[in-house]
């Protein structure tokens, strides 16, 4: 199975991320936002970050957790390779959403491009049964 | 969508549904095409149902899908009864243009535009990820939402006449840094004084072309081949922080049923929320005002080594161009104070207005819309048609037609580098794959969305400048 697809849009990026579970398909879509700036199976895990968000619905999660990735370029120029050990439970009314992020900090051997100013709402699509897919727009 | 043209440039969402009021849409039949590619005509229709919004909600020629409300969107409301929206403002806020003109000549810099841009690429950081050289304190940055560009000339940035000829003399007042976000704060600290990437660029252009010999004379802009520098950036990682904590505190607070799109979320203008959004997203304002501020200063002394003087190199202006703010306006027939959005849109006003600096006060405001990367960018001025047919607004720029996905597959870095040389535009980059994706081919007809502006009355041509030197992110 792919694990993520762009499509056309004007002005943004687009996409589709896949997964067996919503797990797979969240991460899918950290590594989609991620190849928007660099390649991340071109980037080292020398660094782990775990990360701790929350969400009133899943797309609000989905919105945080994904926000996370710029939030660790812009304050510690870390760039993500591959998500690890995710983990979405329900406590009371919220979403919690726990990884743990493996990648490197920034040096000039990496090529990093462009620029996701935000993740959006717009056109979001959660499908949470199998096969899971969350489709996100982001603006660059 | 069905659209009413009321005449050649202006076409009509009547009022149906819950629209409040109609929608208005200044357009070619061409640029028209464009814009019914997407959602923007359904986003604009969303705008024209929210409460509170005046006379009517307005579509700019260069407009396209948004989030919340349309790229190239403008809508008023009023004090008491109307909202205030992150949406309606962008993530990007004060994303807007500096222009600097000079005394040099195209013949003057022809040899050393290489040296130039190798200095500026040098001093001004860029690209993506890449923080500044500046390192802040958090009381620094704190100062900085709340004075704006004046923090950067009390510290050796520039002058005092740079802030008289930016919009807000570079300081909006309200601003308040006590309502910013930890993580905010923190996505602020290294990036004061950075380009950025994307879309944003630095240019060394030259005058191709001047309308209005008048209004450009005012403006300083005497000759053609005349040497001028334009810069095009924000607020960076800390504005978008801003919108996206407001977006979830306003979501968190008034939930988001009945809401046709999520980030048309809003809080009541005068309510505690929409005046935290208000002061917060003032002192993100700010800071994208200072970090313009220092990229000028940097390309001075860059001027002041090579050239041997960076004498004559004053502002012209310095637009934003995605703000919200209180300003009066027609209403009925009567001046009252709204919250206006621009978002993809700079102010326009015409003459007389007190917001304009002294100087130009009698032609009307410089309008800077900046083109893509390689292209043509233009000079308008300001007109009082505008602020009776558009709250005193127009266009921003070229507006993408094609996805960076789908540039990167059509265009090479390398070659692009190469046609713009033919051209005799030089050009520096962080990435070949930026390059790419910003390919000129990738952006709407700047020129057709200026054309429109003019004819339709909402901002008048004065002068077309070209590049010969970009730097990209």
């Amino acid at each position: 199975m792919k694990k993520y697809r762009f499509f056309q849009h004007t002005a943004d990026a687009k996409f589709q991320a896949y997964g067996q579970t919503l797990e797979e398909a969240f991460q899918h879509a950290a590594l989609a936002v991620a190849s928007l700036m660099w390649n991340w199976k071109r980037i080292d895990q020398k660094t782990e970050v775990p990360v701790q968000v929350d969400g009133r619905d899943l797309k609000q999660l989905l919105v945080n957790f994904l926000e996370e990735i710029l939030y660790l370029l812009d304050t510690r120029s870390f760039l993500l390779s591959q998500v690890e050990n995710i983990a979405i439970r329900r406590k009371n009314s919220l979403y919690i959403l726990q990884a743990i992020f493996k990648g490197d900090e920034y040096s000039s051997d990496y090529e990093i491009s462009g620029d996701v100013k935000a993740i959006t709402y717009n056109e979001m699509v959660i499908r949470e049964n199998a096969p899971c897919m969350v489709q996100v727009v982001a603006d660059i | 969508m069905e659209l009413k043209k009321i005449n050649e440039y202006t076409w009509e969402i009547p009022k149906h549904g819950d629209m409040k009021v109609p929608a208005i849409v200044y357009a070619s039949e061409a640029l028209l095409q464009s814009i019914r590619r997407d959602l923007t005509l359904p986003q604009a229709k969303n705008v024209a149902c929210l409460r509170g919004i005046q006379r009517k909600a307005y579509v700019m020629p260069d407009a396209h899908q948004g989030y919340g409300f349309p790229i190239g969107g403008v809508a008023a409301f009023d004090m008491d009864e109307g909202v205030i929206s992150p949406g309606g403002v962008g993530y990007d806020i004060n994303c807007g243009v500096r222009l600097l003109r000079t005394d040099f000549m195209e013949k003057d810099v022809l040899e050393k535009r290489k040296l130039l841009l190798e200095g500026i690429f040098r001093e001004v950081p860029a690209g993506v990820g890449k923080g500044g050289t500046t390192r802040l304190s958090r009381r620094v940055l704190e100062e900085v939402c709340t004075k704006g560009a004046e923090w950067a000339v009390n510290n050796g940035y520039g002058t005092r006449d740079d802030l008289l000829k930016t919009e807000e003399n570079g300081r909006m007042k309200e601003a308040d840094p006590s309502f910013l976000s930890k993580r905010a704060v923190e996505r602020g600290i290294p990036q004061l004084g950075t380009l950025g990437a994307g879309n944003h660029f630095l240019e060394i252009q030259k005058v191709s072309e001047i309308y209005d010999k008048e209004v450009a004379g005012v403006f300083g802009i005497h000759s053609l081949g005349q040497i001028m520098i334009m810069i095009h950036c924000g607020s960076r990682g800390f504005g978008h922080q801003v919108a996206s904590d407001y977006i979830r505190n306003m979501e968190n607070k008034f939930g988001i049923r009945g809401l046709p799109d999520r980030e048309l979320i809003n809080a009541p203008i005068r309510s505690n929320l929409g005046t935290q959004y208000y002061k917060s997203m003032s002192a993100a304002v700010n800071f994208a005002f200072a970090n313009r501020q220092m990229i000028a200063h940097w390309v001075r002394d860059v001027f002041s080594k090579i050239m041997g003087s960076s004498k004559g190199m004053d502002q012209v202006y310095d637009v934003c161009h995605n703000v919200a703010k209180f300003e009066q306006h027609d209403i009925e027939g009567k001046m009252k104070e709204v919250c206006i959005h621009r978002k993809g849109a700079t102010r326009s006003f015409g003459p007389g207005r007190k917001e304009i600096p002294e100087a130009y006060r009698a032609v009307g405001q410089p309008v800077l819309i900046p083109g893509s990367m390689g292209t043509a960018s233009y000079i308008l001025v300001g007109t009082s048609e505008a602020e009776r047919i558009s709250f005193g607004s127009t266009a921003h720029g070229a507006g993408r037609v094609m996805s960076r996905h789908e540039a990167l597959r059509r265009f090479r870095g390398e070659a692009i580098k190469q046609e713009l040389e033919q051209k005799g535009i030089e050009l520096r980059s962080t990435s070949w794959k930026g390059v790419a994706e910003e390919a000129p081919q990738a952006y709407k007809d700047v020129d057709e969305v200026v054309r429109i502006s003019h004819k339709a009355g909402i901002g008048r041509l004065v002068a077309k400048v070209v590049p010969m030197g970009v730097m990209k992110g």
